[in-house]
């Protein structure tokens, strides 16, 4: 079990909810993992080598479908990049020696350092000191089934200011990106990440979000489409009194590999972040990785964290790997929990609802939205809870048609 | 009218051993406005002939018949069951999280009406329904079932009885976990779907209290797997005096 807990007074760690099922592993088997912290981060190519798929960050991924990412010379600029903005937001397009770049963590895997190194250019949307954007932002990314090629978008939100972006991942794609957030004080921002590309689309994104004194950050990501699809985000709190909320949802049909690998770095005191992932799966082949890495370091003190992982597997054939990790280097927190569950179907659910008059199709509906419903409230951005709701009924025909015999 | 009628019911389970028989030929019928009570000791097969009816799929029918109305019930699935008119109160109700109590029963009402309530007739209808049965408005806003008390679970299974107003209602052990004044208010709910529906009742219950607040006109004493003995409501309260003892040394003789 990698899940590392010290038994320190007031810490609660919450694993009741947790059920064993063998689609679910609870990272045995992976041997002995170092701390978060002496992970390598670096700008420098050279630092982190191509993976074998045995070392902890690549485990679970189908590294040789990955495999075009890792090259050095990946094309730049990527597909196409398009930028609709709310009126009090300014894009730019810059090239890669723009001094903001970089700033915002470290590339800690070969797709984020080969991503960064292989941009000529980067779309920065800068909010305003004190702007209130009126509208929802939206940045549209396609990108190109043949070549391998990277794009990196910058997000900051300068001090005061008040936004909602939401990034569009649709088309065909073969894309290593990065995404950095950079929200400074008392910045209140919301990301979301939509990754709704067409069948046969390879996706790695890296997006690190740093949060200043009292910054705001709530970063959402959604996955529907695409072969593959592996998300890392990465927040780190600059200054006290941050708050991040970490919100995703995924849904992984046949042979469709969708990983999200979470890290929150409590290295200053008096930070709030709570991480909540949800996902179902149907098909045979379909995998969700979840990993939430969470370190509250020795100066943290007065840290208040709580991770969530759940998975309904819909039918026969899914695997669902949930990792929560905490890692705890001082006793004085306000609090600390992880829990992560794993099912199948309840058939219990659907006789109740079926015994009330409800046809099955419609029975299953009912509890699939609901395990999704609470988080698409959070998501907050109605266009985006819409067109959720519509994926996730779109997703469900198909396992319906697979259960009713009927072509979908 | 309407008449349930169960003939000659024989229900096994899966067991690690094999199938293991439960219900060993069972006959009942069921007319509308009637109250029939089945009391018996724990593991009599009680609960087995309230799901079997309503097609649990961890039953399975090994022998007999039961139709309502003359339509074979044991060939529908059990959303049509329930669309034919049958319902069970349940002795555990399902969590279904996500799910407000009020989409639940909008959605449910549609599907056993074949078309969706008119809107502000169904809400009052609801509100009216809940106030009777002593529950919150705040209820409706609630998951189905999730974190509900005991009481609260069979409060909202008599509320979707009132609502559905299905012709035949199996009440299973719906008594069990209440207080005397939980059970009143859930008695009180039964006896008024009965009247403005007609439907007919099949109480299962083990104890005779809630005999007192719902008036049987038939009592069948369940005893492994059958009817044992049958008789007017003066059989309920032998039993309250003498419990099921003198059956079963009988059964097991």
């Amino acid at each position: 079990m990698t899940s590392t807990v010290d038994n320190t007074e007031g810490l609660t760690t919450d694993h009741s909810q947790a059920t064993a099922d063998a689609a679910h592993t609870h990272g045995t088997g992976g041997g002995v993992q170092g701390s978060r912290a002496d992970r390598l981060t670096s700008f420098n190519l050279s630092d982190i080598p191509v993976p074998s798929g045995r070392e902890e960050e690549w485990r679970f991924s189908p590294v040789s479908r990955l495999t075009p990412l890792f090259a050095d010379n990946l094309v730049s600029p990527a597909g196409a990049v398009s930028v609709t903005a709310a009126p009090e937001v300014q894009v730019e397009v810059v090239g890669r020696n723009d001094a903001r770049l970089g700033k915002a963590g470290t590339p800690g895997d070969r797709t984020a350092v080969t991503a960064w190194n292989s941009i000529t250019e980067a779309t920065v949307v800068t909010i305003p000191r004190e702007a209130v954007a009126t509208d929802a932002t939206y940045v549209s990314v396609t990108g190109d089934a043949q070549q391998a090629s990277a794009a990196h978008i910058l997000i900051n939100a300068k001090p005061l200011s008040q936004s909602v972006i939401v990034l569009d991942h649709t088309g065909d794609a073969l894309l290593n990106e990065t995404v950095e957030i950079v929200a400074e004080d008392d910045s209140h921002v919301t990301v979301v990440s939509v990754q709704d590309w067409n069948e046969g689309a390879v996706h790695a994104s890296s997006q690190r979000i740093t949060l200043g004194r009292n910054a705001r950050v709530k970063h959402v990501v959604v996955t529907f489409g695409g072969d593959l699809v592996r998300i890392t985000p990465d927040a780190e709190f600059l200054a006290e009194g941050g708050d991040v909320e970490m919100v995703g949802l995924y849904f992984a049909d046949a042979n469709q590999h969708q990983e999200h690998r979470l890290f929150v770095d409590h290295a200053v005191p008096r930070c709030k972040s709570r991480v909540t992932y949800k996902g179902a799966l149907q098909g045979e082949g379909a995998h969700t990785v979840w990993v939430g890495d969470v370190l509250i370091r020795a100066a943290a003190e007065g840290t208040d964290t709580y991770e969530l992982n759940r998975n309904l597997v819909l039918t026969n054939g899914g695997r669902a790997d949930s990792v929560p990790n905490l890692e705890i280097e001082t006793g004085e927190i306000e609090g600390a929990g992880h829990a992560s569950a794993t099912g199948r179907f309840d058939d219990e659910q659907l006789f109740y609802l079926q015994a009330r008059g409800i046809p099955e199709t419609d029975a299953r509906r009912l509890v699939v939205r609901g395990f999704f419903a609470e988080l698409i409230q959070e998501i907050g951005v109605k266009e985006v809870e819409e067109r959720l709701i519509d994926k996730i009924d779109e997703e469900l025909e198909k396992s319906m048609s697979v259960i009713t015999g009927t072509q979908a | 009218m309407s008449t349930l009628v169960i003939k000659d019911l024989h229900v096994s389970v899966e067991t690690k051993e094999g199938p293991k028989p439960i219900l060993r030929g069972v006959d009942l019928t069921i007319n509308s406005g009637e109250t029939h009570a089945i009391m018996g000791p724990n593991g009599s097969g009680k609960s087995t002939l309230a799901y079997s009816i309503a097609g649990h799929p961890k039953y399975n029918i090994t022998q007999g018949e039961v139709t309502l109305d003359g339509e074979n019930v044991l060939e529908m699935t059990v959303d049509e069951r329930a669309r034919a008119g049958l319902f069970l109160a349940m002795q555990y109700p399902v969590e279904v999280p996500g799910v407000s109590v009020a989409n639940f029963l909008r959605t449910a009402k549609t599907a056993i009406d074949g078309e969706a309530p008119a809107l502000r007739h169904w809400v009052k209808e609801v509100n009216a329904a809940m106030d009777n049965l002593r529950m919150d408005k705040a209820f409706s806003e609630r998951s189905v079932n999730e974190g509900f008390s005991g009481g609260e679970k069979k409060r909202h299974e008599i509320l979707q009885l009132e609502l559905l107003k299905p012709k035949i209602a199996i009440l299973d052990e719906t008594d069990s976990g209440l207080d005397v004044d939980a059970l009143r208010v859930v008695s009180e709910g039964v006896n008024r779907a009965k009247e403005t529906t007609g439907a007919g009742v099949l109480l299962i219950t083990h104890y005779t209290r809630i005999l007192r607040y719902i008036k049987p006109d038939h009592v069948h004493v369940f005893v492994a797997g059958r009817v044992a003995e049958e008789g007017g409501p003066e059989l309920a309260e032998r039993l309250e005096a003498e419990g099921y003892d003198r059956y079963l040394t009988t059964a097991t003789a």
